[in-house]
């Protein structure tokens, strides 16, 4: 008969002789094929709006095939060059050719854009020699070529093009840390008026810190207050805390720009209590404190819910023990009662954190220009100045920092005692 | 001092309470604990008891009267500054401390030094039987374990008087009774007073000195446990102490300490008068399974009557009997599973009787 025990030659068998490993395998396979048919749909959607272009943007944060691809000619030319004085005719005669070449495909624009990205300036000079040269028919080029623009007289212009050979390039990410290559190669730091990204990422991360705080401070009571609560007002409360929810973003961001403007609700009430004169009005919107403001008011609920759900498995004789023990009011709130609720400010803080750093809309609205955070600078690069090799820089380096803090979390409080309603 | 007052550690005087106005959870409650007693508040729920104990606790206000504390009244002291010891049917361990930390919690907030609360914590772990188990989390011990953590921490710093809230309501039958003698035996050696809440009789019946049953907002009768058993004063008391045959009728007649009572259902019962309002008032009677008599000598009981037996339910130590006794079918009878006991036919007639005594006239309701 069939031993309890697994030896190497005699395996459990069911009745008719199949090892019981294969049949409990045969078994499940339905079940298992069940299950994933039913989550395929949503795999699916995730991969092709989330998943793939999340990856794709990542990796325009290090492409540069631009210049291999429309000037393969003058990369091949450039790779024996040692980079001492200008290079030899033949790389002068290929960058001729590779110019005809991206002329006539329209591909030149492109080279021009990504060269002025590294060298403010570089795009006048590639689009004119373009032009120029398209008459040249016979060498030496290096002539040609320098009459059509002297910068190709210039070392620093080929050391650029060799540097830029490579089909990836470091240079968008030292480019959202406010750093560069020097001509020879080597990393050094922006010019001071060309400092902004690092400036803007701490920004971002202490108002985003700021933001997390206040709502801890503002929600941490009402979450209390609807826990302990009788569940009739307790409803009613939490229905003013979902209010918010229901509401276009874009409306309550508006509505805190009639509230706090200069000609505003808040500042006619405090010139009215004679805080402020009416011509010492206080600017409120526009700045860091409009953001602050705003923010802290959109995310509050994100901090309230999970409080409010780890509260609610508080029971109150938690707190009646203590005070039986011998703890007064302060110490057994202290000592007892916020020990228990550190995973819901926990998860709370990480929600509001997260979506804080890469807020997007209302610092748009109401920063102005002091209180707007790297999103806004994200959505710029997407938008305005088409650098989409930097927009991806920043965004990756915003999606790792998120990635970090979450393991972080998960290290010091645990993900799986996360509560979040 | 007064000497009068000197043995009760606990006195509540005229106390009421209402939670909405209206209604009266606690009516006029005048009870004394004495000093390292082990009193019960028994009563089903809603009876007051627990609000009872949440006053003497600190955690509910008492709308009238006093509750004094050795002799000093408590009404206006905060529960922390109370020094009373509470036990809580959750346990109320709590959950981010080691046992250890939750026991030394009462003395750290009373400044105690360390090693001397470290002491104490060790013997108080000792004192449950659970030594070796304070670096570990409440979580992590059984029910039973939680249950003796949370007497030692209600006692660890050393109160003249600990309370306990339905303690044992969430453990199985056979670690309940374990620790109704676990908690007995604490409180025989420290002497402490403990005043405990429960719902459930024979745990109260197991550990106190005396009970108060509690209905209605009111002390029905304080009393120890086998007078509580033995002489119900009334017919709540009766029916909730233990198992009881409850019979209704009207006095006809009193004879010194007895009566004649004439049921409803017809019949004439002499019945032992204990609280009955007279001569032609309604009353009901009381009278224990175990004190009715299968065959009884002829002419030894004046009660005495012929009765239909509707059901047989053997339980190895005694059969219960359900007969059918002047037109009460609910009537039952334990007969001991002793040896030669009657042999008694499912649907046959069998002869019962019992003493005057233990059959008790108590009030009407």
């Amino acid at each position: 008969m069939a031993e309890a025990t697994l030896d190497q030659g005699d395996l459990m068998r069911t009745a008719d002789g199949t090892p019981l490993k294969i049949s409990i395998a045969r078994a499940m396979r339905r079940n298992k094929l069940k299950a994933l048919a039913l989550i395929a749909p949503l795999f699916v959607f995730i991969l092709f709006s989330f998943l793939i272009p999340i990856i794709d943007m990542s990796l325009r944060s290090v492409d540069n095939s631009v210049i291999p691809d429309v000037l393969p000619n003058t990369v091949a030319a450039l790779a024996d060059w040692d980079g001492e004085g200008l290079p030899p005719e033949e790389a002068f005669a290929a960058l001729a050719a590779d110019m005809k070449a991206g002329r006539e495909s329209r591909d030149i624009g492109k080279v021009a854009t990504r060269l002025n990205y590294e060298l403010s300036g570089m795009r006048g000079t590639v689009m004119g020699t373009a032009r120029r040269i398209a008459s040249v028919d016979e060498g030496p080029y290096q002539e040609a070529l320098i009459k059509a623009n002297k910068d190709w007289s210039d070392p620093a212009t080929w050391k650029l093009l060799k540097r830029l050979s490579s089909p990836y390039t470091m240079g968008y990410y030292l480019n959202a840390v406010d750093m560069r290559f020097d001509v020879d190669g080597n990393i050094e730091a922006q010019p001071d008026f060309r400092q902004i990204y690092v400036d803007l990422f701490l920004r971002t991360f202490w108002m985003s810190i700021l933001i997390t705080g206040l709502t801890i401070l503002l929600g941490y009571p009402i979450a209390h207050l609807m826990a302990t609560l009788p569940l009739r007002y307790s409803n009613l409360l939490m229905i003013l805390v979902l209010l918010p929810f229901w509401t276009s973003l874009l409306v309550r961001t508006t509505a805190w720009i009639v509230m706090l403007q200069s000609e505003g609700v808040l500042n006619d009430l405090l010139v009215w209590v004679g805080v402020f004169s009416d011509d010492a009005r206080p600017q409120l919107v526009y700045n860091k404190i409009g953001t602050i403001v705003a923010m802290t008011h959109i995310l509050l609920p994100f901090m309230v819910l999970p409080l409010y759900s780890v509260m609610k498995t508080i029971p109150p004789s938690y707190m009646r023990a203590a005070r039986s023990l011998g703890a007064n009011q302060f110490t057994a709130f202290v000592r007892i009662y916020m020990p228990q609720t550190l995973s819901g400010i926990g998860a709370g803080s990480i929600l509001v954190f997260i979506l804080a750093i890469g807020y997007y809309i209302t610092p748009a609205l109401v920063g102005g220009t002091s209180g707007t955070l790297i999103s806004n600078q994200i959505a710029y690069h997407m938008q305005q100045s088409l650098n989409w090799g930097l927009a991806a820089a920043l965004g990756v380096i915003l999606l790792a920092t998120v990635i970090a803090l979450y393991f972080l979390y998960n290290r010091i409080v645990g993900v799986d005692k996360m509560k979040l309603g | 001092m007064n000497s009068g007052q000197e043995d009760f550690i606990v006195q509540f005087v005229g106390v009421q309470k209402s939670y909405d106005g209206e209604t009266l959870v606690v009516k006029d409650l005048n009870l004394n604990v004495q000093r390292g007693e082990f009193l019960t508040m028994l009563g089903p729920s809603g009876s007051g008891k627990t609000t009872v104990l949440m006053m003497l606790a600190g955690f509910e206000v008492p709308t009238h009267g006093e509750i004094l504390l050795n002799g000093q009244p408590i009404n206006n002291v905060p529960p922390h500054k109370r020094g009373i010891g509470m036990v809580f049917q959750n346990y109320a361990l709590f959950p981010h401390m080691t046992i250890a930390e939750n026991l030394a919690f009462p003395l750290q907030v009373r400044r105690m030094g360390k090693a001397e609360a470290e002491e104490k914590v060790n013997r108080a772990l000792s004192m449950v039987r659970l030594d070796g188990f304070g670096n570990r989390r409440p979580a992590q011990l059984s029910g039973g374990q939680q249950q003796r953590v949370a007497v030692a921490r209600a006692l660890v710093f050393e109160p003249e008087l600990v309370l306990m809230d339905e303690p044992l309501g969430a453990l199985d039958k056979n670690l309940r009774e374990e620790m109704q003698f676990e908690i007995k035996h604490i409180h025989d050696s420290l002497g402490v007073s403990v005043v405990y809440v429960t719902h459930d009789q024979s745990e109260a019946l197991t550990m106190s000195n005396r009970i108060a049953v509690f209905d209605d907002g009111v002390i029905q009768q304080l009393a120890t446990p086998p007078t509580l058993y033995e002489e119900p004063e009334n017919a709540f008391v009766a029916a909730f102490i233990g198992e009881n045959n409850r019979l209704t009728g009207r006095i006809t007649g009193t004879n010194g300490n007895s009566c004649t009572v004439e049921l409803d259902s017809g019949g004439t019962v002499e019945a032992l008068a204990v609280n009955i309002a007279g001569q032609g008032e309604k009353t009901t009677l009381s009278l224990r399974p175990e004190r009715v008599l299968i065959n009884p000598p002829q002419d030894k009981y004046p009660n005495t009557f012929e009765a239909k037996v509707e059901e047989l339910i053997y339980l190895g130590d005694h059969i219960r009997t359900r007969i059918n006794f002047a037109g009460n079918d609910q009537f039952v009878v334990k007969v001991p599973n002793a040896q030669g006991h009657a042999i008694i036919d499912e649907g046959g007639s069998v002869r019962v009787g019992w003493a005057m005594e233990d059959c008790r006239a108590l009030d009407a309701s």
